[in-house]
């Protein structure tokens, strides 16, 4: 588990193929850094949405997997890269049942709720950059006021 | 090939290359059957790889003598280009590297080479080497085109599985009268949920089924497209006058889902294929007692 062998990878998003690669290889990477079977599960889904965003509103595009330790604890940090026509409006693409395609509208809101850290970075005709990070081990919650 | 029948001197260097290969295409083809390439390929009798040897020169000499030694696409290589990708494929599933198969290629040059050296002793030095360049300059040609078409073999490989793939992993099981399931395995994308929507519908009609199962147990990943595509098939089911069940779906596609925030509220989903169909058969007025409680606790 100390090694991030298997793990560090840019693979290319350019077909529904690659994004069965993707997620493959994105499984992989989770169950070798020690994720859990719902953490795992979660962070794949959310590789599955992004990589789609890549492919069908950014026109194609990379995934970057990276090995992150904060402390103790294993992460894995995914940035979905394009150079597409990018974001014009950041709020409205994250609100749940937005859309500019023909699909769900769930894509972008719901893969920032299945990680633990979400970036995103996109500007009209600059391409987007979508940064997700997972943690191994849930890091702690602040106490909740009931 | 009639204009190889006269042996004119004098001629160009490639078409010198054509002639000879020709005339001692015999010879040839019984050194390159000891050679690993067509040894490993035409294990059944030495008899065949010469035969295939044979037509692989004829092949090449067809070539020179249009002088078109350095063209891959050249008309002479389509005869014997199913020759050529058996050999390549036969190789390569036996777990050889395309680089070897490319080295056993060239393997069948210094031989050749030899033959041709041998067959011009008077020759001047000056001619004999570039025939000898035209020859090289063949042999690597025909490299070439193994290797094209030894790939050019895997991907059609590739699209047919691909093919398979779709056809295979849809059956449309009947349970029982008027319930049919469809046990989803693998990834759903758009081409194979359009598929599945199809056989279902059809197993609706032809079964006359109240109740269609889809199972989502072998799907690995269930994120808002594949949610889509299954609740458009739900939708279409419907419209058929079928109610559609989804089951099959694991906790952590459960919490999944919910963090997602797919809303699967119109759809009547079950843990297992067996609640599904315990479910349906109810709704049906169907019931399954056991033996011991049948006659007592019927409902």
């Amino acid at each position: 588990m100390e090694t991030a062998a298997g793990v560090e990878a840019c693979l290319p998003i350019r077909s529904d193929m690659d994004l069965v690669w993707v997620r493959q290889h994105v499984r992989q990477a989770a169950a070798q850094l020690g994720f859990g079977l719902v953490d795992q599960t979660k962070l794949v889904t959310a590789a599955s949405e992004l990589a789609r965003n890549t492919l069908v509103h950014g026109g194609g595009g990379r995934m970057e997997a990276a090995h992150v330790v904060r402390g103790r604890v294993n992460g894995l940090r995914l940035a979905f890269a394009d150079d597409g026509p990018g974001i014009p409006d950041l709020d409205r693409a994250l609100t749940d049942g937005y859309t500019s395609g023909d699909g769900l509208g769930m894509g972008l809101g719901g893969a920032r709720r299945l990680v633990h850290e979400f970036a995103i970075d996109s500007a009209p005709g600059a391409g987007t950059t979508v940064t997700v990070t997972s943690w191994a081990v849930r890091p702690p919650h602040p106490r909740e006021v009931v | 090939m009639p204009e190889y029948g006269a042996a004119g001197q004098g001629g160009s260097p490639a078409r010198e290359v054509g002639e000879f290969l020709l005339r001692r295409r015999e010879r040839i083809a019984q050194r390159w059957a000891d050679e690993t390439l067509f040894r490993t390929v035409f294990t059944v009798s030495r008899e065949e790889a010469v035969e295939a040897g044979r037509a692989v020169v004829e092949a090449l000499a067809q070539v020179a003598g249009a002088d078109r030694s350095a063209d891959p696409e050249a008309p002479g290589f389509l005869v014997v280009r199913d020759q050529l990708a058996r050999i390549g494929s036969a190789r390569t599933r036996t777990g050889v590297t395309p680089s070897q198969v490319s080295n056993d290629v060239d393997a069948l040059r210094p031989p050749t080479v030899d033959l041709l050296v041998a067959d011009l002793p008077d020759a001047a030095p000056e001619a004999v080497r570039e025939a000898t360049n035209v020859l090289t300059v063949l042999m690597g040609t025909l490299r070439l085109v193994v290797m094209e078409t030894a790939l050019s073999e895997g991907q059609a490989l590739i699209d047919r599985q691909r093919l398979q793939l779709m056809e295979v992993a849809t059956p449309v099981i009947k349970l029982w009268d008027g319930i049919v399931a469809v046990p989803l395995i693998g990834t759903l994308d758009s081409a194979r949920s359009q598929i599945v929507m199809e056989t279902l519908l059809e197993a609706v009609v032809d079964q006359q089924a109240r109740f269609a199962i889809l199972d989502i147990t072998g799907v690995p990943t269930v994120d808002s497209l594949v949610a889509q595509h299954l609740m458009k098939t739900v939708a279409a089911a419907r419209l058929m006058g079928a109610e559609c069940v989804v089951s099959g779906i694991r906790p952590a596609i459960a919490q999944t889902i919910v963090h997602l925030g797919l809303d699967l509220g119109t759809v009547v989903t079950r843990a297992s294929l067996a609640d599904a169909l315990g479910y349906a058969l109810r709704k049906l007025g169907t019931d399954i007692v056991t033996e011991a409680s049948h006659g007592a606790g019927e409902r």
